[in-house]
Formats: C-alpha cells, structure tokens, sequence
C-alpha cells in the first residue's frame, strides 16, 4: 500500500480532511494527526517536504493557508507525491474554482469523492483531472 | 417513533452546512457542548423513515466523525440501509460513511454484502464504482471470499472507469483472502496489456505492491514489465515498474543487465524529477555493478545535491546512502556538499548529511571527521548537537570499537564531549568509559586521567545531565586507582561537598569508588615493598598466561617502564605537585633515584588529611536513608575505625623498622586489595542463559511459604559488614559465586545461624559447587582466547583497508593498536528471526503456484505433478476447441524442462522465445472465449473459485522470464 493517509489541515492545525487506507481507531487517529501537524507545521518555507514520522514518510506541501500531507511507505516516490498533491489541489481548483478551506470544509463528500476517484486503497488509479471529475459531475446531475 | 416527530425532523432538520456554521460559530471552549448536541439531533433524525432525512443526518455524522472525531459506530446499521437507496447521493453518503467507520468487527458488515453484489453488478457504472471504492476500504476476509467471483467479473468490464478500480480493489481482497489470486490472477495479468494509461498504471501499482513483498514470486512476469518500462511514456507508470525491477534485478543477474540500459536511457531523456529520481534509486539500489550506470546516476545526483530545491537536496543526499560500499568514491566525490550540508535550515537534510558522514567513517579518517563533527556540534542548536553526538558515539562504538586505533585519543574525545554544554549523551558516555576500561587495558592510565579532569571540576556536578558521565568517571577512577596520579586529590574530588546534588545512585559509586582509593592508600602505606607489585600484577597471580606480563621473568623495557610508573604513582602520593602524566617521563630518574626512600609513601600527614577527609564528609552520611548510601558509608568509615590507630602506630615508628605482619588491618587491607584487584572484564549478554540451572533447584515453584522463613531471621546488625563488589552483582547477576566474599569479624556465633538456617532451607540456595561452570562466563582478561581475537582483529583491520577509502594501510602505526578484548561471541543480541506465515506469504504462494505452476512443489514431484496438471487442463481446452494444436499441446506438457532447456540456450533465446510468446498468447485469446462464456454466470464463477485449486491457470507460464 503505497499511501496510507491523506490529511488536509488548515494552519490553526485543524483537520479539515482525513482519509485513512488502513484501519485506525478514533484514538490513535487523533494521536497521529496531533503528532503530524505539530511536526509539520512548525517547519518553514526553506525546510524541505519531507518528513519521517514512526513508519511513515509524511510529504507535505501548503497551499495558502491549507496544508495537504499524505502519510507514505517507505517505498513510496516522495517526488511523485508531491506531484499527486498538486494535482490534487488542480483538480479541486476546476472543480471549486479557486479553492478554498471553506470549499472543502462545506463540500467534505465532494472532497472524498475526488479521492476516491484518485487514489484507491492507497494507489494512484487516475491522473486525468477530466477523468476524476466526470463521475462527480454525473453523479450532481443525478441529484 | 411517531409520525409526528419524524416529520418535525424532517421539515426542521438542521441541514450539514447549517451544522458546519454553528461549530465554526461556536463559544470558544463550547465546541464539546455543540457537537454533542448535533449528536443528540443526529441520533433522533437517522431514525426517521425519510430517507433524505437519514441522509443528511448520516452526513452530518460522518462529518462530527472525520473531522471532530465522534464516535459512530453505533450507525452502521443505518449506513447498510441507506446503501440499498436506489438514489445516487445517498447510496455514496452511505457508502462513504461505511468507509470511513466500519472496521472488521462491525457486526453488521456481513449484511451489507448483498448490497455490495448487487452494485457490484449493476449497469450503472457510478453504483460499481461506488461499492468497489467501499469495499477496497472495508474488505474483510468473509466479504472478500463472498464477492471474489463478482470482482472476477469487473477485472474485464469494458468500462475503464470500473475496470481500474476493480484491478485497485483486488489487492486488498487478495490480502484478506488467498484463494482469490487463483481466481483472479490471470486476469489482472491480461490488464497489463491493455490499451488503457490508466487501466495498466493501476495493474502496476498492484504488482508492484505483491512483488514489494515477495519478489520472486512475479519473476515471470518480468517480460511483460520490461515492455512497459521500453514502451509506456507515462512516469507513473515507469515509477511503479521500476520499483518492481529494483526487486527483481536483485535477484536475476541476467535481468539486471537486461533493464540497466533502457533505464539509463530514461535517466537520461525525462525532465521529471521524480521519474529521474526513481531511476538513481533503482541503479543505486539495485544495479550498483554497473559502472557506467553508477556514475550516470551519481551524476544526477550532484545534480540533485547542488539544486536551489531543498526537497532535490534532500533526496540526493538520501540517494548518496544508498550508495554501495564499493562505490564509496560517490560520496566522496562530493564530500564537501554534504559537509556543507551539516549546516543546512533544515534539521531533516542535516540529519541527512550526518548520516551520510558517519558512513564514511573509517580507521583512518575517523580523529578527522570526528574533530570537524564536534566543531559543529559546538555551533549547532542542542536537539542537532545531541543528534551529532550520538551518531559520534554509536559509530566510534560500533561494532566493539573496530574504528578505534588510538584509545587514547578517543577517551580524551569523550572527556570533551562531556564538557559540551548541549551533551544529553551522559548514558552513552558512561557505558563507554567502563566499558573501554574493562577491555582495553593499554588505556587505563589515559582513563583514570580523563576521569579525574571530570571529577575534579565542581561546576560538572550541577548539570543533572554530566551525572551519569561522572559516575563512569569515579567508577574507573576507583576501579584503575593504581593510575591515578594523585590518589589524595582524587579522594577529594570524589568526597567534595557539592558530590551532594548527585541523585543517590551515582552517589553510592563515588563512595564506593572512594573505598577504593582509601584501600589502595592503605595498602601501599602498609605494604610498600608489595604495592607496586600487587596492584597490578593480582592477575598475574591468578591467570598466569597475561600476554602483556608474558615475559615477567625477563622483564622487557616496557615493563620495566610499567613498573617503574607504578611506582612513580605511588610516589607522588607523598609528592601531590606531581601531577601531570606527561612528566612521567621526567620523573623515571627522580623515581628510581629516590626508590628507597619509597616507605614513606603515605606520610603521617597526608594520611591524617585523608582520614579526616573521609570523616568528615561522610559521618553526616551514616543516617542516610538511601541504602546503597548508608552501606557504602559504614564500610569506608569501619574500614577506617580498624585501621587509623595502627595507622597512627605505623608511622610513629622508624621506617622500615616496623612488622607489617603482625597487624591486625594488615591481614584485611591486604584481603580487600586482593578482592579489588581482581579485574572486571565484560560480560556476554548471553552469559546468564549459559549458566546450566543446577539440580533440584526449582524456580516455577510458589514461594509462599518464604514467608515462614522470613520470619526467623534475624537481621545482622552493623557489627559484621560485608565487603562483596557492589558492581558485581549490577554487573551480572550469577558471577558474584567466584567473586571473593569476605566477612569481616564475623561472630562464631552468626555464622552457626546461618549454616543451620541454610541447612532448614537449603531449597532456596543455590549449591555453592557451581563455580567452575560460572567462572567461564566470560574469558578472563588474559585468557588465550584474547590472542585469538588479536588476528581476528587483523583480519578485520585487512578487511577494512581493503575496503576503505584510502587504499593503501600505513606500513606502520604510530601507535598499535591495543588489544580490545572481544567476547566471542554473545556481545551482540542475537534476534531469533522467526518469520511467522503471514497472509502475504500466502498470496505470494498461490502466485507463484500459478506463475511457475508446479515449481513450489520439491523439483522430485515436480515433472509428474505439471504433467498431471497441464494433461487436466489441455483436456479442458480441447472441450471447447478441438483445433488446439498438438505441438503446443506437448510443448505446454513440460514447462519446466523446457524453462531449463532456455537457461542454458543463452543465444537462441530471443527468436525461440518470441515465438513461444506468441503462441501463448494466441491461447491466451482461447482461453478468454473459453472463460467469456462463464463470464455471466456468477453461480459457474464461484463454482470455479472452489474448484480451482486444481486447474492450473492458463497465463502464459512464459518459460523464458529473461526475455
């Protein structure tokens, strides 16, 4: 399994996304994203993305006020993350338009949506922002 | 629930974003008493016959769940109901919520398997999706075993959009439930051949996770990747392929020579960074025995290390790790970008850099690097000063010292990372110094000198984080106590009043290490004819084969010097100004000039000096609660009760004038000397499992009635004191049998008690008779062993210049190196690497089952089990399609003798296997018609699934994996 979380946290240190591929109780939940942002966050723009954390690599970018990590193996392409992440961000940006906190705050299924569509049980199925957002947008139609 | 209140739900429902703005809104603090509140309304709305009412509040649940972390779990049912709602957004708000709650023991997981079938096979492509992206989530062993045949369908659905998430889905299914590789396998093959970006890129991803675990397994494959990494441009595609060939290169020599090229070629030509990347990891990793490869790849890497991206530099100083022993020249070409990197912003690529630092460490660099290391260590921030100087540590340390030629130098190291402001590493010190004491012996003198540097400064006792370094400080300098310089000044040092911020523990050693001082004191003032002599040559006695005093007859010069610095040493006992190390030299003349006047080595008023020292700094001490205090405390100051009035005697009297002999305190200060001299060597961490558990000695056994025994016992008061090595038994547990135990003034009348008390409960002694097995814990300090381990030294010495950066060894050391006394074995802990049968291994088993058919099987069963296989199956395909020729008939029926036939045809190779392959794969199409017709019928499918341990799968057994 190649990504094992996703979590977007926004600079206050507030989840604001978390999408597990393994199982992990509430508690332990809580405990790791914790220790990631205080990790994370308290890095600066000349520090470098990449951070290990117990078995984790975390790859991290900010993107305004908003910060994705993705939790990886040890295996994992940390270059390519990075790159999944800004296609991630691209994506939400046609699909909100201009992106914000609040978007994903108000439209958390949309966001999981996309997700899903991206990355299934932890490996990337789909780089196509066409491809990822034709089901969303079916799938608005129907409703 | 009434109609009513469901219906007020329903009109008065708060809607999701509504319950987003009241928690964004909310008091600070009052966020628990909001959420709390939503949970009540949720609880009652779910409830509600309204589907779109139970949806909403089923999102807003999911909500307070992933970003606030309420508990739902008690939803689960209401997520399965609304899973059946034939309305798109609520069937995903459902399937979302069981995606991000259930976990294997929901207990209603099973009910939504039917569900999931359904969907699975619905014509509406968005409801397959949607279960597929929800069961690769919460796939448990009994779902993934239910809906395997209905997965089998979708791995050919024509839609991409299902079939990728399918080939997706089936990793997690094939690791909670083994038999569906047999099922599905061949298919997820095929995808690896089609047209579609995406359906290959997700195929790879799964391969490339399998093979992660258990490489050898997809080795036949490797044609089908090697077409993938020559022909696909997409780079997410080329990543997961060359992870996989990482793997299988390592293993397949032929295979490695096959790849290294096109990825050279790829290394050279994209622009992505990260493919680029991958490809160094992949050479470095993998294919370091390709020269030119190396250094293509370490050219991109300075690339990388040289790039105004921190994230490049990062990865390029990690890359550099990767780099083989052999290519070391790689990291030193670029040296001084990762020295330069020690002083990075960022703590991640210095940590980095330090690794990379340490890794070139070697006999003949490590004093520099050390030196360069230490300077940054001053000038850095303490979390990166503690990183460097743990890293000092560990790779001086490693592997028993083997870097360390110059003790000397790497002693008086510790002593000055000790005194760095920032140094938490006390632990780590403390270890070494002993542990340095105990086996080397040539450093002794230098250690006692660094010790006293340490202990004398009184300013070191008020960093909490010194304390465990001073205690192995005071334990060598009591330990070595015959190198010290100044023993008086020692004593002083170890008894000054500041010694009170100490925690308790450390505390006991400074005492006890003064006990040592005072009795070595004693002992040259008693005997100083013998002084010199037994304190250092106690092993003599007892070992005679010492391969330093080896020649003790004729004594060599360098003996000769030995002695004579013993004696010096006692000598400026009376002489404190003496005190430096360095004038040994200088005071060899003074030395044997003044040799005999050695008696009054202790005078009357130095000796009353120490006596008052003790006494007054430790007196206070006798009520101390802390046991190991007040212990330590009553021996030193009964030690010296005994001994002053003689003492006072002994001086009073002409020199040389006096018989030692018939003093009382001579028979125990020579006892106690004997019993200190005796050297502490170390001790195998397996040491105590060695020792054989003697007969009759029962350990499971219940101890109740101790109590019983307990209660007879009368504790002995102070009178008799007991003078075991205190470090013997923290040292290991078992030795203290032949440590030399001696009561002092025992009474008669005690020791009758005990024996009759250990006659009544002999059961919980163990026999005293043990001691010959003991004794062989660990190889006495001048066992013959230790002349093993010398050439074994040397050959680890030969070794490393062979390998090492500079390759030509200095004809002659300006020191040699002293002997480090190895155990033989033991000094490391061996971890019993017991690989317990994992799900993976199982997956891996029925790939390869299928992959190499009958290979798993013994090579003895092997022919007539694929014969009986492939017959089976060549009947089943000649069912459907009589035209199946016979050629390839027989050609299938013995795959493995025709597999070895390919490993020796090397040349032949290329054209036979081409058209091997496309035969394959012309009944690879036969097979597809063959299985179409099953396609449909689930019932047939699982039939399949529980019949198809025996048929073999028709993938290509392509023989000839090395292309």
């Amino acid at each position: 399994m190649g990504i094992r979380f996703i979590l977007m946290v926004n600079k206050q240190g507030q989840t604001r996304l978390a999408q597990y591929f393994e199982y992990l109780t509430i508690d332990q939940r809580r405990a790791l994203e914790g220790e990631i942002v205080r990790k994370c966050l308290a890095r600066n723009e000349q520090q470098c993305s990449f951070v290990e954390h117990r078995n984790y690599k975390i790859v991290y970018r900010r993107y305004a006020s908003l910060f994705f990590l993705v939790g990886v193996d040890n295996e994992e392409n940390e270059l390519a993350i990075l790159e999944f992440i800004h296609l991630l961000v691209e994506t939400m940006d046609r699909h909100f338009g201009n992106v914000c906190e609040l978007d994903i705050m108000f439209h958390l299924e949309k966001a999981h949506f996309m997700l899903e569509e991206m990355v299934m049980n932890g490996c990337i199925v789909e780089t196509s922002k066409s491809n990822i957002l034709a089901p969303i947008q079916l799938m608005d139609k129907a409703s | 629930m009434s109609g009513g209140s469901s219906l007020m739900d329903s009109i008065f429902q708060r809607s999701l974003e509504d319950l987003i703005k009241s928690v964004r809104l909310h008091l600070p603090g009052g966020e628990p008493t909001v959420i709390s509140k939503a949970l009540e309304e949720i609880r009652r709305e779910i409830r509600s016959t309204d589907l779109t009412t139970k949806a909403e509040a089923l999102q807003k649940l999911t909500y307070l769940h992933s970003l606030h972390h309420a508990d739902m779990s008690w939803a689960a049912f209401h997520a399965v109901e609304l899973s059946s709602s034939a309305f798109l957004p609520h069937k995903r708000a459902a399937y979302l919520a069981a995606s991000i709650s259930f976990r294997p023991s929901t207990d209603v997981l099973l009910l939504l398997t039917n569900q999931l079938r359904k969907d699975l096979n619905s014509t509406n492509h968005l409801e397959g999706s949607l279960a597929l992206e929800c069961l690769s989530v919460i796939c448990t062993p009994d779902l993934a075993r239910d809906l395997t045949p209905d997965l089998f369908t979708m791995l050919g659905s024509s839609k991409n959009l299902v079939r990728k998430k399918a080939i997706a889905t089936s990793l997690r299914v094939f690791s909670q439930y083994s038999d569906a590789v047999r099922v599905c396998f061949k298919r997820l093959v095929e995808n690896l051949e089609s047209g579609d970006v995406q359906t290959v890129s997700a195929t790879v991803g799964v391969f490339c996770e399998l093979a992660l675990k258990e490489p050898r397994a997809y080795m036949p494959l490797a044609p089908e990747f090697y077409r993938i990494l020559v022909d696909s441009r997409n780079n997410w595609v080329l990543i997961k392929v060359l992870k996989v060939f990482a793997k299988l290169a390592a293993l397949e020599p032929r295979l490695a020579k096959k790849v290294v090229e096109p990825i050279c070629e790829h290394m050279r030509r994209s622009g992505a960074k990260s493919l680029v990347f991958e490809c160094i990891r992949t050479i470095l990793s993998s294919l370091s025995e390709y020269e030119s490869a190396v250094k293509l790849a370490v050219a991109k890497v300075r690339e990388f290390l040289v790039d105004d991206d921190q994230n490049l530099r990062y990865l390029g100083l990690q890359a550099l790790s990767l780099v083989d022993l052999k290519h070391l020249w790689a990291v030193l070409e670029n040296k001084e970008v990762v020295i330069r990197s020690l002083s990075d912003a960022d703590p991640n690529i210095k940590l980095e850099a330090l690794q990379l630092v340490m890794a070139m460490v070697s006999e003949d660099n490590v004093t520099e690097i050390c030196r360069v290391l230490i300077t940054y260590a001053l000038k850095a921030d303490p979390e990166f000063c503690n990183e460097i100087l743990g890293f000092i540590l560990s790779a001086c340390s490693r592997n028993v010292y083997e870097v360390i030629i110059d003790f000397d130098w790497y002693v008086s190291l510790l002593g000055e990372i000790s005194r760095i402001p920032h140094c938490k590493k006390g632990e780590e010190i403390e270890n070494q110094l002993t542990d340095i004491g105990m086996r080397v012996e040539d450093v002794r003198p230098e250690l006692v000198h660094v010790g006293r540097n340490l202990l004398i400064d009184p300013a070191l006792l008020g960093n909490p984080f010194i304390h465990r370094i001073l205690c192995g400080a005071a334990w060598v300098s009591g330990e070595y106590v015959q190198f010290s310089t100044n023993p008086l000044e020692l004593m002083e040092a170890l008894l000054q009043p500041r010694t009170n911020l100490l925690p308790p523990s450390i505390r006991a050693v400074y005492i006890q290490s003064a006990f040592k001082v005072l009795t070595f004191c004693l002992n040259v003032a008693f005997l100083p004819n013998e002084a010199a002599y037994s304190s250092s040559s106690c092993p003599i006695n007892e070992y005679s084969a010492s391969p330093s005093f080896a020649g003790h007859e004729s004594l060599t010069d360098c003996e000769q010097d030995e002695f004579l610095n013993l004696r010096v040493l006692s000598q400026s006992v009376k002489a404190p100004s003496v005190k430096n190390g360095g004038d040994t030299a200088v005071n060899h003349v003074k030395t044997s000039a003044s040799l005999p006047l050695r008696n009054d080595i202790l005078t009357q008023k130095s000796a009353d000096k120490m006596f008052t020292l003790v006494k007054t700094a430790l007196a206070p001490l006798v009520g101390s609660h802390e046991v190991e205090i007040h212990e330590r405390v009553c021996n030193i100051l009964g030690l010296l009760e005994l001994t002053q009035n003689e003492m006072t005697g002994c001086f009073s009297r002409e020199k040389g004038n006096f018989e030692t002999e018939e003093l009382k305190a001579y028979e125990t200060i020579k006892m106690m000397r004997n019993a200190f001299s005796e050297e502490i060597g170390p001790v195998a961490v397996s040491a105590r499992d060695r020792v054989p558990i003697p007969e009759g000695l029962v350990l499971e056994e219940n101890l109740h009635n101790l109590e019983t025994i307990c209660g007879d016992v009368q504790f002995p008061i102070s009178s008799s004191f007991f003078l075991g090595r205190p470090h013997s038994g923290e040292r290991d547990g078992v030795s203290f049998f032949n440590r030399p135990i001696i009561e002092v003034s025992e009474s008669s009348n005690e020791s009758t008690l005990l024996t009759e008390h250990r006659k009544r409960h002999g059961l919980y002694y163990l026999p005293s008779d043990k001691k010959e097995v003991v004794s062989c814990e660990y190889p006495p300090p001048n066992d013959p062993k230790v002349q093993d381990d010398i050439t074994d030294d040397a050959e680890d010495l030969v070794k490393l210049t062979e390998q090492s950066l500079v390759r030509k060894k200095k004809p002659s050391q300006a020191k040699p190196r002293p002997v480090v006394l190895k155990l033989d074995e033991g000094d490391e802990i061996s971890v019993a690497a017991e690989k317990p049968e994992s799900k993976d291994d199982m997956v891996s088993g029925a790939v390869r089952e299928l992959l190499f058919g009958s290979d798993a099987i013994p090579p003895s069963t092997q022919i007539n089990s694929s014969d009986k296989l492939s017959s089976k199956r060549s009947g089943k395909v000649s069912e459907v399609n009589e035209n199946v020729g016979n050629v390839r008939k027989s050609e299938h029926r013995t795959p493995s003798s025709r597999k070895s036939k390919h490993h020796c045809h090397g040349k032949e190779r290329e054209s036979r296997s081409s058209e091997k392959n496309i035969e394959l794969r012309e009944e690879n199409g036969q097979s597809n018609k063959q299985k179409s017709g099953h396609r449909h019928g689930r019932h047939k499918a699982r039939q399949r699934a529980d019949g198809i341990a025996n048929v073999v799968s028709q993938t290509p057994v392509i023989p000839d994996f090395l292309l």
